[in-house]
């Protein structure tokens, strides 16, 4: 075992090992992309409800941020399923705990994506240019 | 051997920097919904500037740089039959990537904390 887990063979497990690195080449771009913008091109002292709306202003923004979301955290939450997976091995601790990653993953990615979609600049708050 | 060796730590980080980083993307998440109530949004951002999450700030950079470094080296041994063979070597050389891209970055993102730039 030099890398991830081994291979599976069909079905479900495959295509969610195939998705974490199809998923991991993508997100390497866009969050390294994120924080080279957001964090180190910009700082946490610039970034505010104004500097947002202009973002989210930009059609392509809101798209590279939703997809981020989806791709970050479906891989995340399939990750997590496999720790708990290695770790939790008592029947009943597995059915709450993975029930429970779903219905709170549902919700943040419900939470994300409504946001992103919806969000309206108010008026007369918009400045022209990007960040 | 695998057990306290380059294949068992790359693991333990992976895991880690990663189980990390889906946490701070939960709270992210949570934060980022409150742009629904630009006062709110902006009254919290304080918690962002203190110092103490800047230090954070360098270490979830960190947890990303390392979990992307070492996704391509699972990929190399997983889609290049030379990269098993390999593995410990592309190890290291990720590992000196990595310090190479994270203490000028970390320096720079720290820089008006430390000198208010």
């Amino acid at each position: 075992m030099y890398a991830g887990r081994e291979r599976p063979t069909g079905g479900f497990e495959l295509f969610a090992w195939f998705f974490m690195r199809i998923s991991g080449l993508v997100l390497i771009i866009l969050v390294l992309g994120h924080l080279a913008i957001m964090h180190v091109i910009h700082t946490v002292d610039e970034i505010d409800f104004d500097f947002v709306a202009r973002r989210w202003g930009s059609p392509f923004w809101r798209t590279y941020d939703l997809v981020m979301l989806w791709l970050a955290l479906l891989h995340g939450l399939n990750g997590l399923r496999m720790a708990i997976d290695d770790y939790v091995h008592r029947r009943g601790w597995r059915v709450v705990s993975l029930a429970a990653l779903a219905v709170i993953g549902f919700v943040l990615l419900a939470m994300g994506t409504q946001i992103i979609l919806t969000f309206e600049a108010p008026t007369g708050q918009m400045a022209s240019g990007l960040p | 051997m695998y057990r306290g060796r380059e294949g068992m730590w790359s693991w333990i980080l992976h895991r880690v920097t990663g189980l990390g980083i889906l946490l701070f993307l939960a709270i992210h998440i949570v934060d980022i919904y409150l742009l629904g109530w630009p006062d709110l949004f902006n009254k919290l951002l304080f918690f962002y500037r203190h110092p103490v999450f800047r230090v954070g700030e360098v270490f979830l950079a960190a947890a990303a740089l390392y979990h992307a470094l070492n996704g391509i080296r699972i990929m190399l041994v997983d889609f290049w039959v030379e990269g098993t063979r390999f593995h410990r070597q592309i190890f290291w050389a990720q590992m000196v990537l990595f310090l190479l891209i994270w203490i000028p970055a970390s320096l720079w993102m720290l820089s008006p904390v430390v000198f208010g730039r």
